[in-house]
């Protein structure tokens, strides 16, 4: 059962042919296609998968579970297929149970240790949110099939009776927004994400959540041609998923936490980029559409690979030190070099710095947006393209924050607590894994120009834009792209230039080590290190009004005191908030339906024959 | 390619130390004092790449790694940057984005080697200066913005290139508040009165200058000249925008941009002597003012 799910992603692992084929499974006209679209997001979901498989399998050795994994990894590849399956179906029913199928198999992990009542209780609300999603999409495909007469993707009409298209669009959003996770459907993820296994945490942020993205793109296609306030509404939920989720993510102590308020930030990112390309195609801007449907497709492969690349480095930090409060880190730097460098090469990816993939996307990105602005475009789609641009802005600020912070406090300075277990490098089956991953981040991120062919493709291949049209847009981009390469390799090789410059000084001089310079005091103690608390402080305090961050604990008392305490807990603002009263309300409201729970047999065939009753007059009419 | 695309960069790489120099005489006057040589900068680079090193036990490679990684990044966006009339040595559509990005790696890796020590000073300085650097982040690329609503053009060069006399005189509102908004950001982004303070002796109040603490010897040259080119960069920017001479002919262009970038130094100077730093709690205030203020003016130019 170990070696399956590896021997599973083999097989499957080729390149994926941009073909289509189409085959019916006895029984009906189910009926699955590879195009372009789908060949985009299966290629992370092959390669993420296998590498977390390997990953998990030395994870795994030392769980309490021991030998008994066999239904783990049934569900690790069942859950594999089912993204799979979801991908590729090209009919609403096929698609409903794929997409079931992942939901279960994937609450199935999260629970993996479920005699942690925090893990419980994530499954719950992880089972519900997901559920919940699926009745909007349930409405949704009811509407298209009972229009078409067939639930065959391609027939599906893009008006339905009853329900203009926007009103379609907007049952989509809900749907698959629960599925992706962002603002404000995103309470699931930092309770779920967390509390699955490293690897499962990997594929659930890095590939699962995007599959909420694939379908809300795959349905605007088949809806026609799009509205005005489609992509404005989109990229108003993108902006505000980024800020909020990186705000978010920046008052976290858990790292697992942290990351994956990071994957509502970038799901928030993919969702502008979505936004301005579809203020493109319905204002008729080929170059707002073409960059900006490049970009955000770009940036679900680029977050892909290092969110996963991430969530298997924290895995690591875990699983050596068996804990996950930064406050408790510290100084691993020394003791996981390798694991260390990983994580920084995610960190700077995430951030989108240069020369990694994260900043290439987000490149794209802002280009189609600042195309509105060279091109004195309509205030319609400059306003929305504005808003873009001082809104990523202002998620790179964040995104630096909160990364110099994990990164920081987990691998630098010394050992915050001197319970927590000293930590060593995992073994190759973990590393190698992460390897590849970053390797991926490098590549892309030097060498961005190889892939505008690839997205030439799949946008064409759901816009109505001619290959023409695109190609003269992404054409343009190419010599950037080019140039961009130019930059990094000089960069590389200026830094390479200096640390030969620097050694060649220090030779044969006197190169000294002692104890970090504080005032002149020389007996320093790791306690008196900044903290993850203490270092996101001013945004913290800053922005108390969407954090509402409490503080436990108190001020010292008297003029010796002798103990002193504080310690800070930020709760997800929309669950407190929204949800917690929005649900109580509703089982509150429920109470008052158990008047009818009398417990008498005879009163509940009243209710029967009352209700027949009720249904026969209804249909008679 | 011509050779007075060289200029620019050679420029900013040869003259940023005495940028420094000359904001430190013109404090030293507004003090009374005689002052450091105009050069200082110059032997100071001399002495620290003469010395040996001293680092902490508690670090690692981050902090050996940190300011190369920051001068690579900085020397590359030297090259991006234009003077005035004379466009960069790199130029293409949307390198305004590599510069502000390219900045934030520099930004990055300071902070983290600034941890690497453990210190909680270095901490503080660390926390302030991410806190600080995302809230002008907005502001450089809302600023950005209008350049290139106005110029047509997402590079740097030709953004600024297309600053005339014209322009300001159609557009003379907008392109004073993209003047200030870019004011704050300079100040803000090389740790300048009202923002910091470089010579304060107080680790508990600095930002930029506590977090190299630790850093001695050729690391702290490194430092210092990438600190020196940065504020080179930013201020070839706002003395860009404000002086609109762009006579076609290198060699003018070249002198006049010298010459406002003099000016700015004084001026930076007199800013330095004749104000207080903020508290820390109110700077937040001005750079978010300064936001406003890029906000207004792209307001004014799309209207």
């Amino acid at each position: 059962m170990l070696g399956l799910p590896s021997a599973v992603s083999k097989v499957l692992g080729g390149t994926p042919e941009l073909a289509s084929m189409v085959w019916s499974i006895p029984g009906g006209t189910l009926s699955v296609a590879l195009d372009a679209l789908s060949g985009f997001f299966l290629v992370p979901i092959y390669l993420v998968c296998t590498l977390a498989a390997f990953y998990g399998l030395e994870y795994l050795r030392s769980s309490p579970r021991g030998n008994s994994l066999g239904v783990f990894w049934c569900s690790y590849n069942l859950l594999m297929v089912s993204m799979i399956v979801v991908i590729l179906a090209k009919n609403g029913i096929l698609f409903l149970l794929a997409w079931e199928t992942m939901a279960l198999t994937s609450f199935f992990l999260v629970t993996f240790e479920n005699e942690r009542p925090e893990v419980q209780a994530a499954g719950w609300i992880y089972l519900v949110a997901t559920h919940l999603g699926t009745a909007f999409l349930l409405v949704l495909f009811l509407f298209l099939g009972e229009a078409a007469g067939s639930y065959d993707f391609d027939r599906f009409p893009p008006v339905v009776q009853f329900l203009p298209s926007g009103g379609l669009f907007l049952l989509a959003l809900v749907g698959f927004g629960t599925k992706a996770g962002f603002v404000p459907f995103h309470v699931w993820l930092p309770e779920a994400h967390p509390a699955a296994p490293s690897h499962v945490s990997a594929v659930m942020s890095g590939l699962m959540i995007k599959t909420g993205i694939y379908g809300l793109v795959r349905i605007v296609t088949l809806l026609g041609p799009p509205s005005t306030w489609w992509g404005v509404l989109l990229v108003g939920l993108g902006v505000s998923s980024g800020i909020l989720g990186v705000l978010f993510a920046l008052a976290q102590h858990d790292l697992k936490r942290l990351l994956a308020y990071h994957s509502v930030e970038n799901i928030g990112i993919i969702l502008t980029g979505l936004g301005l390309g579809l203020l493109g195609l319905s204002l008729h801007l080929p170059a707002l559409a073409a960059l900006g449907f490049a970009g955000g497709l770009l940036h679900v492969l680029n977050h892909a690979l290092f969110k996963s690349l991430l969530f298997l480095s924290a895995g690591a930090v875990a699983h050596a030190t068996g804990t996950r409060e930064l406050d408790q880190l510290g100084g691993l730097a020394k003791r996981m070099p390798v694991t260390c460098f990983f994580f920084l090469i995610g960190a700077a990816a995430i951030s989108g710095l240069p020369p990694l993939n994260g900043f290439i996307s987000e490149f794209l990105i802002y280009l189609g947006a600042f195309s509105t602005v060279t091109a004195h475009s309509a205030l319609v789609a400059l306003g929305p393209a504005l808003v873009a641009v001082a809104g990523l802005a202002l998620i790179g600020g964040f995104a630096a924050a909160c990364f110099t912070k994990a990164f920081g406090i987990v691998f630098l300075g010394e050992p915050r607590d001197p319970h927590t277990p000293e930590g060593h490098e995992p073994g190759a089956l973990m590393l190698v894994p992460m390897g590849i991953l970053a390797l991926s981040c490098v590549v892309i991120g030097i060498f961005p120009a190889g892939l505008l062919p690839a997205m030439e493709t799949v946008v064409a291949s759901f816009t109505l834009q001619t290959k023409d049209d695109l190609s003269v847009i992404l054409q343009e981009t190419v010599e950037p792209l080019l140039i961009l390469s130019l930059a990094a390799l000089l960069f590389l090789s200026l830094a390479g230039g200096f640390v030969v410059l620097r050694r060649r000084l220090l030779r044969r001089r006197p190169v000294e080590e002692t104890v970090t310079w504080d005032c002149g005091y020389a007996q320093p103690t790791p306690r008196m290190q900044y903290t993850a608390s203490s270092f996101a402080q001013p945004f913290v305090a800053r922005f108390a009004i969407f954090l509402r961050t409490r503080h436990l604990g108190g001020l010292p008392k008297g003029f010796f005191p002798r103990m002193a305490s504080l310690s800070t807990k930020t709760p997800d603002v929309f669950r407190q908030s929204l949800y917690a009263p929005l649900f109580l309300g509703i089982e509150k409201g429920l109470h008052y339906l158990q008047v009818l729970q009398r417990g008498r047999v005879q009163v509940y065939v009243l209710y029967i024959v009352l209700a027949l009753v009720a249904l026969l007059t209804w249909t008679r009419k | 390619m011509d050779a007075t695309a060289l200029l620019a960069p050679l420029a900013a790489l040869v003259l940023a130390p005495l940028f420094l120099g000359i904001i430190n005489r013109t404090k030293a006057f507004f003090a009374g004092r005689h002052g450091q040589p105009l050069f200082q900068l110059y032997f100071d680079l001399q002495k620290l790449l003469g010395k040996g090193a001293t680092y902490s036990r508690t670090s690692t490679w981050i902090v050996r790694g940190g300011p190369i990684i920051g001068l690579a990044a900085l020397m590359v966006v030297v090259l991006l940057v234009p003077l005035g009339g004379l466009s960069g040595l790199v130029r293409f559509p949307g390198d305004l984005l590599l510069f502000a990005y390219l900045l934030s790696m520099a930004r990055f890796f300071t902070v983290l080697a600034a941890l690497d020590v453990g210190s909680s000073f270095e901490g503080m300085g660390a926390s302030r200066e991410v806190f600080f650097s995302t809230l002008t982040e907005p502001t450089l690329m809302l600023s950005l913005a209008v350049l290139a609503h106005q110029s047509h053009s997402l590079s740097l060069s030709s953004a600024l290139g297309a600053v005339t006399v014209t322009s300001w005189l159609q557009h003379g509102t907008s392109l004073v508040l993209v003047f200030v908004a870019l004011l704050v950001v300079c100040l803000a982004e090389n740790a300048r009165i009202p923002i910091d303070d470089p010579n304060t002796h107080l680790e508990l109040t600095m930002i930029h200058e506590v977090m190299v603490l630790d850093h001695g010897g050729p690391d702290l040259a490194f430092i210092l000249y990438g600190s020196a080119l940065k504020l080179w960069i930013f201020a070839s920017l706002v003395v860009g925008l404000v002086l609109p001479v762009r006579t076609g002919v290198a060699f003018l262009d070249l002198g006049s941009m010298l010459l406002g970038m003099g000016l700015l130094a004084i001026v930076l100077g007199c800013i330095e002597s004749t104000m207080a730093r903020l508290r820390l709690l109110r700077v937040p205030n001005l750079l978010v003012g300064a936001t406003t203020l890029a906000t207004l003016a792209l307001v004014l130019a799309v209207r």
